[in-house]
């Protein structure tokens, strides 16, 4: 199963990623490499199997609540941008961008 | 205090001397920061330390000393100096993971590892240089670039804990804390020349270790003995509330039991120890076998019985962790979009844009690629044919541990790593880079507890042996180790 060009690409935008055309030859042959390696997995017979717990017995539920978040900085001190307690992002599409819009700044 | 004085204390000794106070944490956290200048441990150099400030650690000391901490001045690691694998948060210090995304991160919590340490009187000195996220087996894709090995500066550390294994090769600290995923501790541990412990799944609360992948991920412990690596571990485990996958078990005093073995010529009766051919293949250098071969004689005559076990599926180890790492991987890292931390490339026209061009720009190449394979494998078309399949063939690398430790064996034998440490940008492939974890990758998928120890030198470099244990039998691991670490005295560095 070689990974193509537009396989790349897609996965790329499913990852949000950027990566250009120039690079898709590079990052195509380089999962190839690898997937290549794991073509072995594909001959074993695992009908039946299911996946495996890391440590038989360890994991325990908790309680569905929810409770304080014991950060000891406000958001503000790790936010790449913060206004009024919301984090500040660009709009979500370039067509939505009027002078009116940009005049009022950024949309929480 | 003198260097060598200070390198010759180990973590146990520094805190009982503080505790009765004959020795000021100001002088050990003096010493340790001379030593990492006398070694060079910043950038320019052997580039294993990524922060560290003196006036905090001190601060720290005073602290200590004067028994403000909740436990008083007289904890189990009062006043000892640790290195700390900068994907461990830590309160008000920098946390970057080694990567331009979370340049100039300052946690805003801390992870529950190093608030025990703390508890105990430990004092943070460095957060150490790592491969970014951690991934990677050199400690080379570091945003920062490449650690060096402090027994040859050609030479790369392993990785990805890389920075700590090697802070403790060179003397600046006794004990050091660094995270595995398919065996970033273990690794550098051997190429290195120190203790590294890698524990049960569920063992150590992994709260405040930026996640790669969850179902692999641990945090682990690096020491220049034995007895200090117990400590540690002693330490930091334990159920936590804020990790849903810590177990609530009771964690055993495994150093009590060392006491009782200093004085019997066989504290291993009883014990027995698998050999696994799988462990063992044909291109594994003959230095190594020799090393490996002294260590399971010695094992023999501590009382231990050697029984050889077969492993049939050690060999899917390396196809089945490098899809399941990198699938979880691409969903964790995903929350790295440049909207509530880290760094945003400005600039970008629309939201999706900013995602894109952020990550883009903050991802190193590794990294990169770790997130397209794990997007590809979990994609529509391939999840049953890659993801599926390595979670069923997992279970049967699982399997494998489950039988042997089932039968007649309390610990197995293995080497850590095929090869010593190798040079600075000598592996240049992906997957050859990949097969770096080959004998360690394995107790990662089966969340089984691990260890690598000195077992002498190969062509004047150190070389790792291991020791894995069943499910939260951590104690029987040390107690191998131990008497083995005994037995083998300075031939463990020869």
């Amino acid at each position: 199963m070689a990974v193509s060009h537009s396989e790349v690409k897609h996965v790329a935008e499913l990852a949000r990623l950027t990566v250009s055309d120039a690079r898709l030859d590079e990052l195509a042959a380089e999962l190839n490499g690898i997937l290549v390696h794991m073509d072995v997995l594909a001959r074993l017979d695992t009908s039946g199997l299911s996946a495996p717990s890391p440590a038989p017995g360890c994991t325990h539920l908790r309680s569905d609540s929810s409770g304080p978040i014991p950060l000891m900085a406000p958001r503000e001190a790790f936010a790449p941008s913060i206004r009024e307690g919301f984090f500040t992002v660009p709009r979500l599409a370039t067509h939505e961008v009027t002078e009116a819009a940009d005049a009022a700044g950024p949309t929480p | 205090m003198k260097s060598e004085d200070f390198r010759a204390l180990h973590a146990a000794a520094i805190s009982a001397r503080v505790a009765a106070g004959t020795l000021d944490p100001a002088e050990v956290v003096a010493a340790s920061f001379a030593r990492a200048k006398e070694v060079g441990a910043g950038r320019e150099e052997l580039n294993l330390v990524l922060w560290s400030d003196e006036k905090v650690a001190q601060a720290d000391a005073v602290s200590v000393k004067k028994g403000m901490g909740p436990r008083g001045g007289g904890g189990s690691l009062a006043g000892v100096p640790m290195a700390v694998k900068d994907n461990i948060a830590t309160l008000g210090l920098p946390t970057t993971c080694a990567s331009r995304i979370l340049a100039g991160y300052v946690s805003p919590f801390e992870a529950t590892a190093i608030t025990r340490l703390r508890m105990e009187g430990a004092i943070v000195v460095a957060k150490t240089n790592m491969d970014e996220f951690a991934m990677g087996s050199s400690t080379e894709n570091s945003a920062y670039g490449p650690a060096h090995n402090p027994h040859d500066v050609r030479l790369v550390t392993g990785g990805s804990s890389g920075g700590s294994a090697a802070a403790v090769a060179s003397g600046i600290v006794p004990i050091a804390l660094g995270s595995e995923t398919g065996g970033s501790v273990r690794q550098p541990a051997a190429f290195c020349g120190v203790v590294g412990v890698k524990p049960t799944y569920g063992r150590v609360s992994r709260y405040g270790l930026v996640a790669f992948a969850s179902s692999l991920d641990h945090i682990g412990a690096f020491a220049r003995n034995v007895d200090d690596a117990a400590l540690v571990m002693e330490t930091i485990s334990g159920i936590d509330p804020r990790d849903s996958t810590s177990a609530n078990i009771p964690v055993a005093k495994y150093r009590e039991q060392f006491v009782s073995m200093a004085t019997t010529p066989t504290p291993l009766d009883g014990i027995t120890v698998g050999v696994a051919g799988e462990y063992f293949p044909e291109m594994l250098g003959t230095d190594m076998r020799r090393l490996c071969d002294r260590a399971l004689d010695l094992l023999r005559s501590l009382g231990a019985k050697v029984v050889s076990v077969s492993m049939p599926h050690t060999s899917l180890a390396i196809p089945v962790y490098y899809i399941i790492a990198p699938a979880e991987a691409s969903s964790n890292l995903a929350r790295f979009d440049g909207v509530r931390y880290g760094m945003r490339r400005s600039g970008s026209a629309s939201l999706r844009e900013m995602f894109g061009d952020t990550r883009s720009d903050g991802f190193g190449p590794e990294v990169t690629r770790r997130i397209l394979l794990g997007t590809y494998v979990l994609s529509a078309g391939y999840y049953d044919a890659y993801y599926r399949k390595a979670q069923s063939v997992r279970t049967l690398i699982a399997d494998d541990f489950t039988r042997v430790f089932a039968g007649t064996c309390d610990v197995l034998f293995t080497p850590t790593t095929p090869t010593t440490a190798f040079p600075i940008g000598q592996i240049t492939d992906p997957y050859e880079m990949y097969m770096s974890d080959i004998f360690t990758a394995t107790a990662n998928l089966a969340g089984v507890p691990a260890m690598s120890l000195p077992i002498g030198r190969s062509n004047g470099m150190p070389a790792g042996g291991q020791i894995i244990a069943s499910h939260f039998c951590e104690d029987k691991m040390f107690r191998v180790a131990y008497a083995l670490e005994a037995a083998l005295g300075g031939e463990a560095h020869q």
